[in-house]
C-alpha cells in the first residue's frame, strides 16, 4: 500500500509534465488539424534554455532560489515561444491550405533540424544539474517504508494546476480564447467575421511553446539530466496522451497525460522497466479500439 | 509579371518608403534571430570538474542577428516587392513546372530504368558508389511499398519501419537458426510482415486518419522495444550477426570455398561481384514492387483504395467494405516492407534495433510525400535526391542531419504536392487522356 502510494505520487508528477506538453499538441491539432511533430523538440529547447539561464543567473550571484526560478521561467518562456512562433512561421504557415500530409512532413523535418541544431550547439553529451530544490515531507511511515513527497514534486503539481487554471480561463473568457475557438470551428468564417486567423494560430503555437518550456524547466529540476534527444520520447508520450484523452480536448490532454504517467510509473514499479513504453502504447491502442475518439474527445460525425 | 504592374499595384500607399519598411522588417527579423540564438548558440554548456561550466560565445548571437537582418533586408528590397504577388507567382512557377514534367514523365521512366541497368558497368562506379546505389534502391522499394498505404489508400502510416524490422529479423532468425537460404526466406519474410500488418491493422483500421498515425507510430516503437529487450531471441542491443549472404543458384560469393561463383564461371575473384549481384537483386525486387503495385492500382481493389482515399462515405454506400479494402492495402504495403527488410539483413550481414528507429519511418514517408503521393516515378526521384544527397554530404558529418531536416522543410514548402504532382488516372471517360493535377486529388483523411 505504501509502495503504491509512493508510485502514485511519482506517477502524478510525471503525468503533470506529460500533460503540459500534451496541451501544445492538442491545441495545435484542434485549431489546424495537424500533428506538430516538432513540439517535443520545442520542449527539449525549453529544457536547455532553462538549464543555461539557470546557470547564468546563479553565476551572476543571485542565490535566492525562488527569484532565480522566476527569472529562469520567464526567460525560458520568452525564448521558447520565439522558437514556437518561428517554426510555425517558416514551416507551417506557407503550407496552410495545402493538403494534410505536407505540414506533417515539414514538422518531421523541423524536428530533425532542431534536434541536430541543439546537438551541434550544445554537444551530444548528457547535461546534468545537481538537485536545486531539496527536501520534502514524509507522509507515512509503516514498517520502515516511508511514503515521501518531495518539494519539487509539490511544486510541479501546483504549477501544473495553476497553469491549467490560467489556461482554461484564457480559452473560456478572453477574446483570444474566443478567437481560437472560432478558428477551430471554421477558419474561413472566423476570418470573415474579422478574426485575424494567422495571428490566432501563431498565438496558439506561442502558448503551446510557453507551456512546453515550463514542462522543460520542471523536467530539468525533477530529473536533473537532459540531452538533445529527450524531446522525441517525451513528444511521443505527450502526443499519445493527447490522443488518449481525445485530441482537441484540453481536459482530455491533461487526463491523458496523467494516465500515461501513471501507467508508466506503475508498470516500471510492478512489472518491468524495459517494457513501460510498450504498456503505455498498448493501453492507447486498447482505448482507441473501444473509444475511437479518445476518452474525452467528441465523436466526429461526418456529414455528406 | 512586369515591373510596371508591380509598381502600379504598390501605388495606393505612396507614403511608405520601401527602404524604411524593409529596414524595420530587417530589424524585427534580426531581433527574433538574436532571441533564438541567445541561449542555445550564444552559450555553450561544458562539462567540467564540479559541474557544468558555461562558455560564452556571444559573437554567434551577433552573427545570427547580422545574417538574418541583412538577408531579410535584401530579400525584402529586391525580391519580395509585394507580399501578395509571392504566392501567386510561386503557384504559377509550380504549375509551369508541372506542365513541363508531364511530357518529361513519358521519358523519365524508361530513361531511369535504362540508367539503373547500365549503372554498374559505368567506369566511374566503384565500391562506394555501388553501396550508395544499393541503398537508394532499397529506399525506392520501401517507398513504393509505403506508397500503396499512404499514396493509394490514403492511410497515414508512421510505423512502416516495423514491417521492415519484421522482414529483417525473420530472415536473420530463420537463416541463423534453421539454415534457410535467402531465396526461401524472402517470400516468407514478406508474408510474415503482411500477417503482422493484418494483425495490427484489424483492430485499428476503423480509426480516423490521425489516430491511425499514432497507433502505427506506437506499433513501430513497440516492435523496436521488444527487439531491444527480448535478449534470448533477438540478441537485444547486440543484434544478430553472421547473417548468411545470398547465393546465386547455390553459388557463393567467397574467395575460398567449394561452390563459389568465380570458380564455377572460371573468372578471377573480385569482391565487386557480390555487390553487382546484390545490386541486381534489389533492382529486380524494386521492379517487381513497381509492377505489382502498378497493376494492383488498376484492379478493382486498387480502384477501391483510391476511391476510399477520396471519399469513404461514398464508398460505403456503394457497397465497398472499408475494413477489407484498407486491410489489403496495409498488408500489401507491409509485404514489400518485409521484402526490403530481408534484403537489408542479407546485405548488411548484421542487424540490430538501431537500424529500425522512427527516423527510418520518417525518411520513407518523406520520400513518398516529397515524390508526390501516389506517383511512382516521383517516389524514385525523391529517393535518389534524399538518400543520394544524404550520402553525398557525408563529409559534413554532424551537419548532415541538420541539412537533411532543412531539406525536407524546404522541398515541402517549395512544392507541397511533391516533385511530380501530375499523374495519369487509371481509367478514362471517352477518348481524351489527360493527366490530373495532384491538387485535384483528395486529402485521404482516412
Amino acid at each position: 500500500m505504501e509502495y503504491f502510494l509512493q508510485q502514485l505520487i511519482n506517477g502524478l508528477t510525471l503525468g503533470s509534465i506529460y500533460g503540459l506538453i500534451a496541451i501544445g499538441y492538442t491545441m495545435v491539432y484542434g485549431i489546424i488539424g495537424m500533428i506538430n511533430f516538432a513540439h517535443g523538440d520545442i520542449f527539449m529547447i525549453g529544457a536547455f534554455v532553462s538549464l543555461i539561464v539557470f546557470l547564468i543567473v546563479i553565476g551572476l550571484g543571485v542565490t535566492w532560489i525562488p527569484l532565480v526560478l522566476l527569472i529562469v521561467l520567464l526567460v525560458a518562456m520568452l525564448v521558447t515561444s520565439a522558437y514556437g512562433w518561428t517554426v510555425e512561421r517558416l514551416a507551417y504557415r506557407p503550407l496552410r491550405g495545402s493538403f494534410r500530409l505536407a505540414p506533417l512532413i515539414t514538422a518531421i523535418g523541423m524536428s530533425i533540424f532542431l534536434q541536430n541544431y541543439v546537438q551541434i550547439a550544445q554537444g551530444a553529451r548528457v547535461k546534468s544539474l545537481p538537485p536545486v530544490i531539496t527536501g520534502g515531507y514524509t507522509l507515512m511511515e509503516v514498517d520502515g517504508f516511508t511514503v515521501q513527497i518531495s518539494n519539487i514534486q509539490i511544486i510541479i503539481m501546483i504549477v501544473t494546476v495553476v497553469l491549467m487554471a490560467i489556461f482554461a480561463y484564457i480559452i473560456a473568457r478572453t477574446p483570444l480564447g474566443r478567437a481560437q475557438r472560432a478558428t477551430e470551428q471554421d477558419a474561413v468564417m472566423a476570418s470573415l467575421l474579422g478574426i485575424n486567423v494567422d495571428r490566432t494560430i501563431s498565438l496558439t503555437f506561442v502558448i503551446g511553446a510557453a507551456l512546453a518550456s515550463v514542462a522543460g524547466l520542471m523536467f530539468v529540476l525533477y530529473y536533473g539530466v537532459i540531452d538533445f534527444y529527450i524531446g522525441f520520447i517525451a513528444g511521443i508520450k505527450a502526443f499519445t496522451a493527447a490522443v488518449l484523452g481525445g485530441i482537441g480536448s484540453l481536459p482530455g490532454a491533461m487526463l491523458g497525460g496523467l494516465i500515461i504517467g501513471l501507467i508508466e510509473t506503475f508498470w516500471s514499479a510492478y512489472f518491468s522497466i524495459e517494457y513501460k513504453d510498450v504498456a503505455a502504447f498498448s493501453i492507447l491502442a486498447i482505448v482507441l479500439i473501444f473509444l475511437p475518439s479518445g476518452l474525452l474527445g467528441k465523436p466526429s460525425v461526418e456529414k455528406v | 509579371m512586369s515591373e510596371t504592374t508591380r509598381a502600379g499595384a504598390a501605388a495606393p500607399s505612396p507614403v511608405r518608403n520601401p527602404v524604411v519598411e524593409a529596414l524595420k522588417e530587417a530589424l524585427m527579423a534580426g531581433l527574433l534571430a538574436a532571441t533564438l540564438a541567445s541561449f542555445i548558440l550564444g552559450v555553450k554548456t561544458v562539462d567540467a570538474p564540479g559541474g557544468l561550466q558555461l562558455e560564452y560565445r556571444w559573437h554567434w548571437v551577433l552573427i545570427a542577428f547580422g545574417v538574418v537582418a541583412v538577408g531579410r533586408f535584401l530579400l525584402r528590397l529586391l525580391w519580395w516587392r509585394r507580399d501578395a504577388a509571392l504566392p501567386g507567382a510561386a503557384a504559377a512557377i509550380g504549375r509551369s513546372a508541372g506542365q513541363l514534367a508531364q511530357p518529361l514523365g513519358k521519358f523519365a521512366g524508361p530513361a531511369l530504368l535504362a540508367a539503373a541497368f547500365l549503372l554498374p558497368f559505368m567506369p566511374f562506379i566503384g565500391r562506394y558508389e555501388m553501396d550508395i546505389a544499393i541503398l537508394v534502391l532499397t529506399y525506392v522499394l520501401l517507398g513504393w511499398g509505403l506508397n500503396v498505404v499512404v499514396g493509394y489508400a490514403g492511410l497515414l502510416d508512421l510505423g512502416y519501419v516495423a514491417f521492415y524490422a519484421v522482414g529483417a529479423y525473420a530472415y536473420a532468425l530463420l537463416a541463423t537458426h534453421f539454415g534457410l537460404g535467402f531465396w526461401t526466406v524472402l517470400p516468407l519474410a514478406g508474408i510474415l510482415a503482411a500477417i503482422w500488418g493484418m494483425i495490427l491493422g484489424f483492430p485499428v483500421l476503423r480509426l480516423r486518419g490521425d489516430y491511425l498515425a499514432i497507433v502505427t507510430l506506437a506499433f513501430g516503437e513497440i516492435i523496436r522495444v521488444v527487439l531491444l529487450n527480448w535478449q534470448e531471441v533477438t540478441g537485444g542491443p547486440d543484434g544478430i550477426s553472421g547473417i548468411p549472404r545470398p547465393t546465386f543458384f547455390g553459388l557463393e560469393f567467397k574467395r575460398f570455398g567449394e561452390n563459389t561463383f568465380h570458380q564455377f564461371f572460371g573468372i578471377e575473384f573480385s569482391p565487386m561481384h557480390r555487390l553487382y549481384f546484390l545490386y541486381f537483386i534489389i533492382l529486380v525486387l524494386a521492379l517487381i514492387t513497381y509492377m505489382v503495385t502498378n497493376r494492383l492500382r488498376r484492379l478493382p481493389v486498387g480502384r477501391a483504395w483510391e476511391a476510399m482515399r477520396e471519399d469513404e462515405i461514398a464508398c460505403r454506400s456503394l457497397g465497398i467494405n472499408p475494413t477489407n479494402t484498407k486491410l489489403t492495402a496495409f498488408a500489401i504495403g507491409a509485404f514489400f516492407g518485409g521484402l526490403g527488410g530481408s534484403f537489408f539483413a542479407t546485405r548488411q550481414g548484421f542487424i540490430s534495433p538501431e537500424s529500425f528507429t522512427f527516423i527510418e519511418s520518417a525518411i520513407i514517408l518523406a520520400i513518398v510525400v516529397l515524390g508526390g503521393l501516389g506517383s511512382q516515378i516521383g517516389v524514385a526521384i525523391a529517393a535518389i535526391v534524399m538518400i543520394g544527397g544524404f550520402e553525398v554530404f557525408r563529409g559534413l558529418e554532424e551537419y548532415r542531419m541538420l541539412l537533411f531536416g532543412l531539406l525536407m522543410v524546404v522541398i515541402m514548402v517549395w512544392r507541397p504536392r511533391g516533385l511530380v504532382s501530375h499523374r495519369m488516372p487509371t481509367i478514362f471517360l471517352g477518348k481524351e487522356r489527360k493527366a490530373v493535377s495532384a491538387e485535384m486529388v483528395g486529402e485521404g483523411s482516412g
